[in-house]
């Protein structure tokens, strides 16, 4: 077992390794300096030329929001109506695929533009080779994408300068797609192929087992869509166990590659940070916070795992390997549970092992994990929730000392404050005031677990699956407690709509904030101000979001995971 | 917002090609090259393919190690875990019924010896492999079964483990239809 933590720790050192790297490259990128990669410059110059873009023109916040929100329009009609004719869409199309009803539609449309991914169909039976390529493929790249421009035009507003030139949404776009995403699922996916990974168009084989039984074996265009779902912080599988499919991660190499592209962008954001502000002491703070946070998270599920569950200790068998229901034996325990650590705070939100089936107590960290998004977070996404924080606990603490709240030279005025403010405490709202009206409609109706269908599992655990859900799709992290019979019009509907907001409102409340600040004079710093880079500060700022998610999050997980764990 | 619209669809319209048409080609060319030329490593019995090395399969017969128990009973278009939760009581009583079959099949072992995977089904209801002593708790019976020594069996099993990779990650893992394809070549 101690080799498994030796090998976790190389894991994660290899992905901090490849991300400092990056990170400068990603730096060099958007300043528009020269890097190895320039000679894709003729291909962006004809996206420019085809789409009719001027990438030179400056835009001021509301421009950039605008142009972001108008092609994520384009994007989310594109995909609605391919998923509703997918059935008779000729090319690449297995057979025995039907049409997705519309709520279904809606839903997997919204969830993969969101970047949720959170998957009411399964792969294998509900989506053609062409569905999974031209419209789930296509929109985890665009919504990556769209998350990295935003990520880096919000950093791009905090230089030291004034001016309203917010940068220009369609040249930060096409370059996170053509410099970024592009080359890295390219070169993920080769690796990925020779794991075992198939890359195929050829309908499912039909086999003849050894003990005489057929065998339908899914297969198709795997490594693909498999690279950029980790890379993305996307999330969404090929089949509908997600990475725990043989075919999406069959072996620890495999493993190792998946994590590291989860890892990868997110780790490399914070580094991009502290190269292109040059304020590395700023992104050297965030990084041990965010690595702080994400260890007490990850740790205690990897110790509840590992000790298994007591109703199965109980059933007087072997259960030294730890809890191995909806685990896969290639992986084992240890490393399954470090897989779910690492996914719940950066929201690819991808399963090697079944979270609905951890014991109670790991479901607890889960959500604040999910909840937080923060502890690394998705790429772009990520710093932008931090971003939130920080704003929030300038605030507070410059209300402390009884000084102006400032942040890197620029004054923090009410309406980034209020903007901040709103954000954060909208999210809670979101998914705490959706599971209410989960429960709600299971009260009201008679005989609920028949008649609805939904859930696998009853009382406190049944409450935890709907919570998840919520927040789960709040927080775009898109994994679930499985358990939950989603695919029927209400979940279909109503997490759609919680996935929307979830996504557009703490894309667009950074993306104000910046524009406001990047409007203001630059006034260098005092002695009488509180210095974000300090470890003052970086102790405020944990405390600030700890108690924030504590405080809104602990009722709920009461009387869901604490419940389950106590009455067990 | 009128002058976003049409560049937003000659955007959506260039990278579809690019994302969505060449980039699938190029991996699915490169994979040509792979083992299985990307169509996934099948194995095969004098010249007939049993099955998928990664995709698990069912066993349930006494002659052969049988494999982790599936939500989906091994269905390779339908992969998913019982997402049953821990303190569910119906799932309780199904694994009780799966430690009672087992200890039906296999007389002689102690319950106190069953590894839990053998009772648990997996995430993936697909899952290839087994611990090694997941597959030597099953040796009596088959040696019984076979008429093979028990020595030659488990030495079988040690013959297909895979270790840790480079000693530090994973366990060490059998894949049961890799072996029982060797099972049945002993004689």
């Amino acid at each position: 077992m101690i080799t498994d933590y030796i090998g976790l720790g190389l894991l994660f050192g290899l992905a901090v390794g490849i991300a400092i790297p990056t990170g400068r490259y990603l730096s060099h990128v958007f300043k528009g300096e020269t890097t190895p990669l320039d000679f894709l410059t003729p291909l962006e110059r004809l996206i420019y030329r085809l789409g009719g873009i001027d990438p030179a023109q400056p835009m001021t916040w509301r421009q950039y929001a605008v142009a972001l929100l108008v092609v994520n329009g384009v994007w989310l009609l594109y995909a609605l109506v391919m998923l509703l004719v997918q059935a008779q869409i000729p090319i690449w199309n297995q057979g025995n695929i039907p049409p997705m009803e519309w709520t279904l539609a809606l839903n997997t449309a919204i969830s993969f533009l969101t970047s949720t991914n959170l998957q009411h169909y399964s792969g294998e039976s509900g989506a053609t080779y062409f569905t999974q390529m031209a419209v789930l493929t296509f929109l985890q790249f665009v919504s990556a994408g769209t998350s990295l421009a935003v990520g880096v035009a919000v950093v791009r507003s905090l230089r030291s300068e004034h001016s309203e030139r917010f940068g220009n949404f369609y040249q930060d776009f096409v370059l996170s797609i053509t410099r970024v995403f592009m080359p890295l699922s390219l070169l993920g996916a080769i690796e990925l192929i020779f794991t075992g990974v198939p890359m195929t168009f050829e309908p499912y084989q039909v086999i003849k087992t050894l003990q005489g039984a057929e065998q339908t074996v899914a297969t198709g265009p795997v490594a693909a869509m498999l690279s950029i779902k980790h890379l993305g912080s996307n999330g969404g599988g090929f089949f509908g166990a997600n990475t725990a499919h043989p075919f999406e991660n069959p072996n620890v190499v495999s493993y190792i590659l998946n994590l590291v592209n989860v890892l990868l962008l997110p780790l490399a954001f914070i580094c991009f940070l502290g190269y292109f502000l040059n304020r590395r002491k700023l992104a050297v703070m965030l990084f041990t916070i965010m690595t702080g946070c994400w260890l007490s998270l990850t740790i205690p599920i990897m110790a509840q795992e590992l000790a298994g569950n007591v109703a199965i200790t109980q059933l007087g068998i072997d259960q030294s390997m730890g809890s191995l229901e909806g685990k896969e034996m290639r992986f084992g325990t240890a490393a399954s549970a470090f897989w779910c650590g690492v996914n719940i705070v950066i929201p690819a939100g991808t399963l090697t092992s079944m979270h609905d089936s951890y014991t109670p107590l790991s479901g607890l960290f889960m959500q604040l994990g999910m909840q937080v998004d923060a502890f690394y977070g998705g790429v772009g996404t990520g710093f932008l929730y931090m971003f939130l924080y920080i704003i929030i606990a300038i605030f507070i603490g410059s209300l402390m000392i009884g000084r102006t709240p400032e942040l890197l030279g620029k004054k923090v005025g009410i309406p980034e404050i209020q903007v901040a403010a709103f954000v954060i405490v909208m999210l809670p709202l979101l998914y705490l005031g959706a599971t209410g009206l989960a429960v709600a409609v299971w009260n009201n109706t008679t005989n609920p677990a028949e008649t609805l269908g939904w859930l696998s599992n009853g009382s406190y655990h049944g409450f935890t699956t709907m919570l998840y859900e919520y927040v789960s799709s709040a927080a775009g992290n898109g994994s679930g407690f499985e358990g939950l019979g989603d695919n029927t019009p209400f979940w279909n509907l109503s997490t759609a709509v919680v996935m929307l907001l979830g996504r557009f409102i703490p894309l667009l409340g950074p993306l104000i904030i910046g524009g406001l600040l990047l409007a203001k004079h630059y006034v260098p710093p005092t002695t009488g101000v509180l210095p974000v880079e300090s470890s003052t500060f970086a102790v405020l700022l944990t405390a600030v979001i700890l108690i924030i998610g504590a405080l809104c999050f602990f009722p709920a997980l009461a009387i869901g995971p604490i419940a389950e764990y106590l009455t067990q | 917002m009128k002058n976003h619209i049409s560049p937003a669809i000659r955007l959506t319209l260039i990278l579809l090609v690019i994302l969505s048409v060449v980039y699938p080609i190029v991996v699915a060319g490169i994979a040509t090259l792979a083992a299985g030329g990307g169509k996934g490593e099948t194995v095969t019995v004098n010249g007939k393919v049993v099955g998928y090395a990664l995709i698990g399969q069912k066993f349930t017969e006494d002659r052969y190690f049988n494999s982790r128990p599936s939500a989906v009973d091994y269905n390779a278009t339908g992969s998913a875990g019982s997402n049953k939760g821990p303190s569910n009581p119906d799932y309780l009583k199904t694994v009780q019924a799966r430690i009672d079959t087992f200890l039906v099949h296999n007389p002689g072992v102690n319950k106190a010896d069953i590894p839990a995977e053998l009772v648990t089904a997996s995430g993936s209801g697909l899952d290839p492999d087994l611990s090694p002593a997941a597959a030597k708790i099953q040796v009596a019976r088959i040696a019984k079964n076979r008429n093979i020594s028990v020595e030659r069996l488990n030495q079988l099993v040690d013959e297909q483990t895979q270790g840790p990779l480079l000693g530090l990650l994973g366990p060490s893992t059998v894949n049961v239809l890799k072996l029982n394809v060797a099972l049945d070549q002993l004689k």
